[in-house]
């Protein structure tokens, strides 16, 4: 890797100082930046680590039922923390990666890489969350902008991610086999108004809701409902490890074992 | 009973201790006093001309000692390829240079066009980004059948063509075979590719190289398999050095599989740069690198026809094969190919004629050379597949249409220019149907299927050519080296016993079943007995540890010494004794007088060799014998596979829900090394026949290059193993009668793979023929939506 400065601020105002330096950029967990380093695929003048900012860190249950979790809480902590307060969203966590992954990266850091593949996404779309950061509050609806794109602006930094927690959720993750990110990955959520569905890893475009599945869904909650529905190609990643159908055909059959799952 | 040591007993593999707790001494481990780091820089195109190189700004860069380019190495011999092979027309191979930075030219993605010394890495990486390189891209050669066309863009201006050789092994008049065919009762054809494989050893190349200019002594710590074979080829053949000035040592290596047997350039590159800079200089790969860098597996594409008669017999065969050599030859890779699979076609079968056709092709790919089983996986997996298909062709059982086609009697000259010592494949396949319940697949057909499952039984067999080799035969088919190997006994004043051998371990447990052998000859315990190895310093001699050859040729090197050291001990012995040498009996470490209650220990006798004040006189003091050994003939290791898989249908998912190996390895050393060895190699065959797979795009890019994109298996991916090598027929020609076991799960499992998919997925009402590995997910659901 290239020469950096490295800095580890305790305080989110400190961080935000921090990321004002040209080339700055916020390190999470660095379970995709330090390897993009390493690559010299990357050359930031100065590392800003959040991983030193105790209010960034853990999970709690808000007064009206959400469950907040800090921008800087590792995977682990999720699993182990939210597993009694939405179950669903801790299990997707306890899945990601390995240990050492799961120890290192933090639900900031993922949410903010949006990278196509990444489990997070499928989390925090198909929950209705909202992206809490230093300077607003965004609707997952509104952040998910395209493969590695969100709406994020330069320097801003995800504090928090809330959650609503919906009556039933699952996900369900078909591995891609080499890296074990989702080839596919199907998130459902059902709330009293309405069922939820993202999808990760299928999309030239990143994670995005599967709108026919939740209308048909929201009718009629279990896995025959989706029967007659597919998903168009098009769109879909087609690569070494599958092609658009394959993917597409994926997305059908992750949903359904979703629902079934909720049931 | 068990025993508890010596030949036979599953004594714990000692070296686990230090490679367990982190204390084992691997090459990158090793550090030199003022040593400087090399980065290469490689080509990241496949194919294209170099107009010029401009290191002018790199070498004024921070840190930098030195910068090299190929002309550097313009009056330097290039890597050297240890096997000529002959074409069907009699003449020699295609044999282009192989430089060590690129000439010109550059053939591949990774191809090194230039090397930076500097004190650090990260400076030399620096520098090597100043580097100005103009080059001019050039089409990338890349698919085999468009690449022997005539009018093809040549990988070497200088060749003919891009075909290495186009050789043949068996049957020569194609009337004949033709014959057979156009009137055969029944006839299965089948195209499959072997896959392309990356190695993958868990640690990477390194090179340390050092030079002494008081003594003008060299020193290279180096990754390999076969110290003595890396400082033959770079002294005689790359840089022209004298053997006794230069000391190759492989410490502790942490896996080769073939990839570590070669030659590499880096390690040419850090000897010279040695002497050139007046410094060591260390090179250690990234796992970039050796994705790009480390020679491949395996790559061949091919169309296999089997003849039958009206009973089922098998009457022909005939192949055609491309197999990929890559845009270099690398050490042994045109053997690979042609003798190491050509003459494998016979499998386990009394097949009369067989034809093997074999193109070998240059293409703008990393070198392809030996991948755990060499040419013997490729072998198999055509022949084991075809016979597969025609089973389900036939509507006849798959075991038995292979029972019906077995050798039986021994020695069995096969038409493909081997001769079987021995074997036993119906004994086999009854270790088989036993250990894996195959009278019970049918009850769990029908478990899986209420779960929704589609349940296949994918039967296997297959033969091996290991312990290579008979050094005049191998001579005669082209390869350039004797194919022998040596081994020092050192007996200690003391009687404990150090034994040099040329044999290298690195994952094998050589250092705990070599000296299981020793002391059992002896009758001492297994701890008074240590090898030595991986130090041109220290052994003898050694062709090195591949194609599953230490403990056949190696170890019966060791027996002859030790046979050496003990009938010398005898003399002494005697003498004690005052008795006649024909007298003397060694059991459990005792020197007795056959029919008397006299004896003196093993010990005793060894501290007289060492001090001889009550000696023989016409005996030399010391106790150290040497021996050479040189095998008469390979050995046959045979075995029969059974594989029971799980598909799903919604997904197109294999789970591998059952394994069983029913081997015959001859005599065994050490039972749970051997199981160790065969779970590692059938792991090794789960990951090419569902997950790996080493794929170029159109641009000759490598699509797979990081473990992000290349599937390695992991535990979950294979199931428990049934293993049983009670099946035992003695090779017939070396001292302890074995016949290696370290290729064979690699070798067997594959074809057992995939032939339990197509399985499943006919049970299933799929008329599916063939699915080339590695059958993924995706693969999977394509056949069955197509």
């Amino acid at each position: 890797m290239y020469n950096f400065e490295f800095e580890k601020p305790s305080t989110i105002a400190d961080a935000v100082a921090a990321l004002g330096a040209e080339d700055a950029q916020a390190l999470g967990g660095g379970q995709t930046l330090i390897p993009t380093l390493k690559q010299r695929l990357a050359s930031p003048s100065a590392l800003v680590s959040l991983s030193g900012i105790a209010e960034m860190i853990g999970v709690c249950v808000e007064d009206d039922g959400s469950v907040a979790i800090g921008g800087a809480t590792p995977h682990a902590v999720v699993a182990r923390e939210a597993a009694s307060s939405y179950p669903a969203l801790a299990a997707l966590a306890g899945q990601i990666g390995d240990p050492a992954v799961r120890n290192r990266g933090t639900i900031g850091g993922s949410v903010a890489n949006n990278d196509p593949a990444a489990c997070y996404p499928a989390g925090v779309l198909g929950s209705g969350a909202t992206i809490v950061t230093n300077t607003r509050e965004i609707a997952a609806d509104d952040f998910f902008e395209g493969m590695f794109s969100t709406a994020l602006e330069e320097g801003e930094i995800i504090t928090q991610v809330r959650f609503p927690v919906p009556q039933a959720a699952c996900y369900e993750k078909f591995l891609q086999p080499a890296s074990r990110f989702a080839l596919v990955g199907v998130y459902v959520a059902r709330f009293a108004d309405g069922v939820r569905v993202a999808v990760t890893g299928a999309s030239e475009d990143g994670v995005f809701r599967w709108s026919e599945a939740e209308a048909a869904l929201s009718k009629e909650f279990r896995a025959d409902a989706l029967m007659d529905l597919k998903i168009n190609p098009m769109n879909m990643i087609g690569d070494l490890h599958g092609s658009k159908e394959y993917r597409a055909h994926l997305v059908s059959v992750m949903t359904k074992r979703a629902v079934s799952a909720c049931l | 009973m068990p025993k508890d040591s010596g030949i036979g007993a599953s004594s714990k593999r000692r070296e686990d201790v230090r490679f367990l707790t982190g204390a084992g001494n691997y090459t990158d481990d090793i550090n030199a006093h003022g040593q400087a780091h090399v980065y290469f820089l490689r080509s990241d195109i496949a194919h294209g001309r170099i107009n010029s190189i401009n290191t002018s700004a790199a070498e004024a860069m921070p840190g930098v000692v030195k910068v090299f380019t190929g002309k550097d190495f313009e009056g330097v011999g290039g890597m050297p390829c240890g096997w000529e092979v002959t074409d069907r027309h009699g003449a020699p191979m295609q044999e282009p240079p192989h430089p060590i930075l690129a000439q010109g030219k550059v053939r591949h993605v990774g191809d090194p066009i230039a090397a930076v010394v500097a004190d650090s890495l990260e400076q030399a990486r620096d520098a090597a980004e100043a580097i100005e390189v103009d080059l001019d891209e050039l089409p990338a050669v890349l698919d085999m059948k468009a690449a022997a066309q005539e009018g093809a863009t040549l990988v070497h201006d200088d060749l003919k063509n891009n075909i290495c050789y186009d050789w043949h092994l068996g049957e020569e008049d194609n009337d004949k075979i033709n014959g057979i065919f156009a009137n055969a009762a029944h006839v299965t054809t089948l195209d499959l590719v072997n896959n392309r494989l990356v190695a993958n050893p868990m640690e990477p190349r390194v090179a340390l190289a050092e030079y002494s200019r008081g003594t003008d002594e060299y020193t290279l710590y180096t990754t390999s398999q076969n110290p003595h074979v890396i400082r033959l080829l770079m002294c005689a053949f790359v840089l022209g050095l004298p053997e006794h000035k230069v000391r190759v040592v492989a410490p502790d290596v942490g896996g080769g599989f073939g990839t570590k047997i070669f030659h590499y350039a880096e390690e040419a590159f850090c000897t010279f740069a040695a002497k050139a800079c007046n410094r060591p200089v260390k090179w250690t790969s990234s796992r970039s690198e050796a994705f790009m860098s480390d020679a491949q597996g395996r790559d061949h594409v091919s169309t296999i026809e089997l003849a039958l008669d009206a009973d089922n017999n098998f009457i022909a065969l005939r192949t055609n094969t491309y197999a990929n050599l890559g845009a270099y030859l690398s050490t042994f890779s045109s053997s690979v190919p042609t003798w190491l699979h050509g003459t494998l076609m016979a499998g386990n079968y009394k097949t009369p004629v067989i034809q093997v056709n074999v193109k070998a092709m240059f293409t703008n790919t990393v070198p392809v050379d030996a991948y755990r089983g060499a040419g013997r996986p490729e072998a198999t997996y055509q022949l084991e597949r075809v016979i597969d298909k025609a089973a389900r062709e036939l509507g006849v059982d798959p075991i038995a249409l292979r029972r019906q086609n077995f050798v039986t009697q021994f020695p069995y000259d096969t038409p493909v220019a081997l001769t079987y010592d021995t074997g036993d494949y119906h004994g086999t396949m009854d270790k088989l149907e036993a250990a894996a319940d195959i009278a019970g697949f049918a009850a769990r057909r029908t478990e899986s299927e209420a779960k929704g499952k589609l349940r296949g039984l994918g039967i296997n067999c297959y033969i091996e050519a290991c312990g290579i080799a008979p050094s005049n035969i191998v001579g005669m088919l082209g390869a350039r080296a004797g194919l022998y190997d040596a081994a020092t006994v050192r007996v200690n004043a003391t009687g404990s016993i150090s034994v040099m051998v040329g044999a290298h371990s690195h994952g094998q447990g050589h250092e705990t079943a070599f000296p299981q052998v020793v002391a059992d000859m002896i009758g001492i315990d297994e701890s008074m007995v240590e090898i030595v190895h991986g130090d041109t310093s220290k052994i003898p001699f050694g062709m090195g540890t591949y194609g599953s050859r230490s403990l056949a040729v190696c170890g019966s090197a060791m027996v002859r010494a030790t046979e050496k050291v003990i009938d010398k001990a005898k003399k002494i012995a005697a003498h004690l004794l005052e008795a006649s040498e024909a007298d003397i009996e060694l059991k459990d470490g005792q020197f007795s007088v056959a029919g008397t209650d006299k004896s003196v220990a093993w010990g005793d006798v060894t501290l007289t060799a060492y001090v001889p004040h009550n000696f023989p006189l016409e005996v030399e003091p010391g106790l150290e014998e040497t021996a050479f050994y040189d095998p008469a003939n390979f050995t046959y290791p045979a075995g029969a596979y059974a594989c029971e898989v799980e598909v799903d249908p919604e997904t197109g998912k294999v789970s591998i829900e059952a394994f069983t190996a029913a081997d015959d390895f001859g005599n065994i050393i050490n039972p749970m090394i051997v199981d160790g060895q065969v779970h590692g190699g059938i792991g090794q065959g789960i990951g090419q026949a569902l997950l790996e797979n080493c794929a170029y795009d159109e641009n000759g890019q490598l699509l797979s290059a990081s473990f992000m994109d290349y599937a390695m298996p992991r535990a979950d991916d294979v199931p428990f193993y049934g293993v049983d090598h009670s099946s035992q027929t003695p090779c017939t020609h070396n001292p302890l009668g074995v016949k290696g076991c370290g290729e064979a799960g690699a070798i067997g499992s594959p074809p057992a793979v995939v032939n339990a998919v197509l399985d499943a997925l006919n049970s299933g009402g799929k008329a599916i023929d063939h699915i080339d590995m590695p059958v993924s997910p995706s693969r999977v659901w394509t056949a069955m939506n197509s």
